[in-house]
């Protein structure tokens, strides 16, 4: 099967050439080649098993750690593979952020949680800690439910807030990128309402890649929408035009919910 | 007799048997903590834990004296132990937990277990041909030696054990937010797991205070304070064995005290090791 053209305009945040993932023997992703714009939300929807979040933790080197996994083809952050041999994964992280799909905050502080990152880049002074984490929390939408509580542990809080703590968590360090694997997948529809609202919030300072089983989720925060099918990118177009006519059968097939 | 009332009598036997047995396993325990304990609160005293060892009458003297030697010779050997165990230990349970899967980490996750079910006195050998003999007898440091290599496998083991249960998710977080690996490990892993690290820490402890074997030839005797890490050092196993052997009725007293004593600090630490773990659980 042929994939799709690559669309790499100039001002791509990132670009995935060619990229296949393997575990062993199995063919986890295949062949993938696509583009995240500037200030775009990018959806990648498709069954369990397509590789969709493979291909997500392949944009911040997730996949690293894991062991047996073999990575080919390139993934280009601003024009530069981020899998180049001189390339140190740990710097790559800290511009391409990621969220999860279950809520992972450390067993710390609120305060602690979200300075973390902040930490480890180096920051020592006080004042600047406190702005950026409360910049991090305002961001996330999280500081007016949280400010008078910074001290308790982040894992008091409800699942809806652990999230977007995680969120505030990943934010405070001002990535570039933000890799959302599935991140409302384990919320009710009120704090998924709110991060939903809080995705095209970040939209505007940067870049987003999201992982959704919810195809209405990707129809309304996302401004392009990828179906992954197989380990293969089927089809990757405007959202509106994904979900009112996309050109490939299979699209339509999961779309309507014919599959998967 | 109905069916059913056959095997409601045939279950409740076997409940009973079962009950019976786990009493059985129990008793030994119990007898061996009573006796103890009521030989030793006769022979209990200040001196016994304030004052080092007088001449008994049978030896031609009158003072009891005490063991406060003994108490602070296994202190001292016990304090070498963790010094040289705590960390080894520790730093090799995040290999195998982190870094272990490989053929390597098998040998050396084999080799612990092993390493626990070698006779303490066959450690206290090994210790006594490489180290006693080198520095011309015995010593608080081949002691602690000895007990170290004792600690090693239980503080490895249960360091793994605890650092495989932090979830995943907490190591993907700290990777994610640009930590680098070891760092994730030492400030986000292992802090998690510390409770729990702490608890085979000191279940260590308690199995290595009350050992006799490895001490005989490492640490050896004495009957006075510990002044240098480099002379034979009395410590409370070691005296009660040879006060048990000694002819002296005030000995065995003394024995006994310090047998009571001994265990009820090994109790205390096992107690506090639970402590540790069970806010831990139930969060």
């Amino acid at each position: 099967m042929k994939h799709p053209p690559i669309d790499a305009p100039a001002d791509a945040k990132m670009r995935a050439v060619g990229l296949s993932v393997q575990y062993g023997e199995k063919v986890a992703v295949n062949e993938v080649s696509l583009s995240l714009l500037s200030n775009e939300v990018l959806a990648f929807i498709g069954p369990s098993g397509c590789g969709k979040s493979t291909f997500l933790r392949t944009l911040n080197r997730m996949n690293d750690s894991i062991e047996g996994v073999k990575v080919k083809g390139s993934v280009e952050l601003d024009g530069e593979d981020i899998y180049a041999a001189d390339v140190d994964p740990v710097l790559v992280r800290r511009r391409v952020g990621m969220v999860f799909q279950k809520s992972n905050p450390f067993p710390k502080s609120i305060f602690e949680n979200v300075a973390y990152g902040l930490r480890i880049a180096g920051v020592r002074d006080r004042g600047i800690l406190a702005e950026k984490v409360e910049r991090a929390l305002t961001q996330a939408a999280l500081w007016d439910e949280v400010k008078d509580r910074l001290d308790e542990s982040g894992l008091g809080l409800s699942g809806g807030q652990q999230q977007r703590l995680c969120i505030a968590r990943a934010l405070a360090v001002e990535p570039e990128v933000l890799l959302m694997d599935e991140p409302a997948s384990a919320l009710d529809p009120i704090a998924t309402a709110k991060i939903e609202e809080l995705i095209s919030e970040l939209r505007k300072t940067l870049s987003i890649a999201i992982v959704t089983h919810s195809m209405q989720q990707a129809a309304r925060i996302s401004q392009r929408t990828g179906f992954f099918y197989m380990g293969k990118l089927v089809e990757l177009d405007d959202t509106t035009t994904i979900f009112t006519k996309p050109n490939e059968r299979a699209t339509e097939d999961y779309i309507t919910g014919r599959f998967g | 007799m109905s069916p059913y009332a056959r095997r409601l009598f045939k279950d409740r036997l076997v409940a009973a048997a079962c009950l019976g047995a786990a009493l059985l396993a129990v008793a030994p325990l119990v007898a061996v903590l009573g006796h103890i304990a009521v030989q030793g609160v006769s022979g209990m005293s200040l001196a016994l834990v304030a004052d080092v060892a007088r001449p008994d009458a049978i030896d031609g003297g009158a003072a009891t004296g005490g063991l406060a030697h003994a108490f602070a010779g296994t202190g001292l050997i016990v304090g070498i132990a963790c010094l040289l165990g705590v960390p080894l230990g520790v730093a090799a349970g995040v290999y195998l937990a982190e870094l272990g899967d490989g053929r390597l980490g098998q040998a050396v996750r084999f080799s612990a277990d092993v390493l626990a079910g070698v006779p303490s006195i066959l450690i206290g050998v090994t210790v006594y041909a490489l180290v006693v003999i080198p520095m011309r007898g015995p010593s608080a440091l081949a002691g602690g030696i000895a007990l170290g290599i004792m600690m090693l496998p239980t503080v490895a083991r249960t360091t793994e054990a605890l650092l495989r249960l932090v979830p995943d998710s907490l190591r993907e977080a700290s990777l994610a937010l640009g930590m680098p690996k070891w760092r994730a490990v030492a400030r986000v892993v292992l802090r998690t797991a510390a409770p729990g690290v702490a608890t085979g820490v000191l279940v260590a402890i308690a199995r290595v205070a009350g050992e006799t074997a490895a001490l005989l030839f490492t640490a050896g005797d004495s009957n006075a304070m510990p002044e240098s890490l480099t002379e034979p050092t009395a410590s409370v196993t070691v005296k009660i064995y040879e006060y048990a052997l000694s002819p002296s009725p005030v000995r065995h007293a003394q024995a006994w005290a310090a047998a009571l004593v001994l265990v009820a600090v090994i109790l205390l630490l096992n107690i506090t090791a639970r402590a540790i773990v069970r806010p831990r659980a139930s969060r």
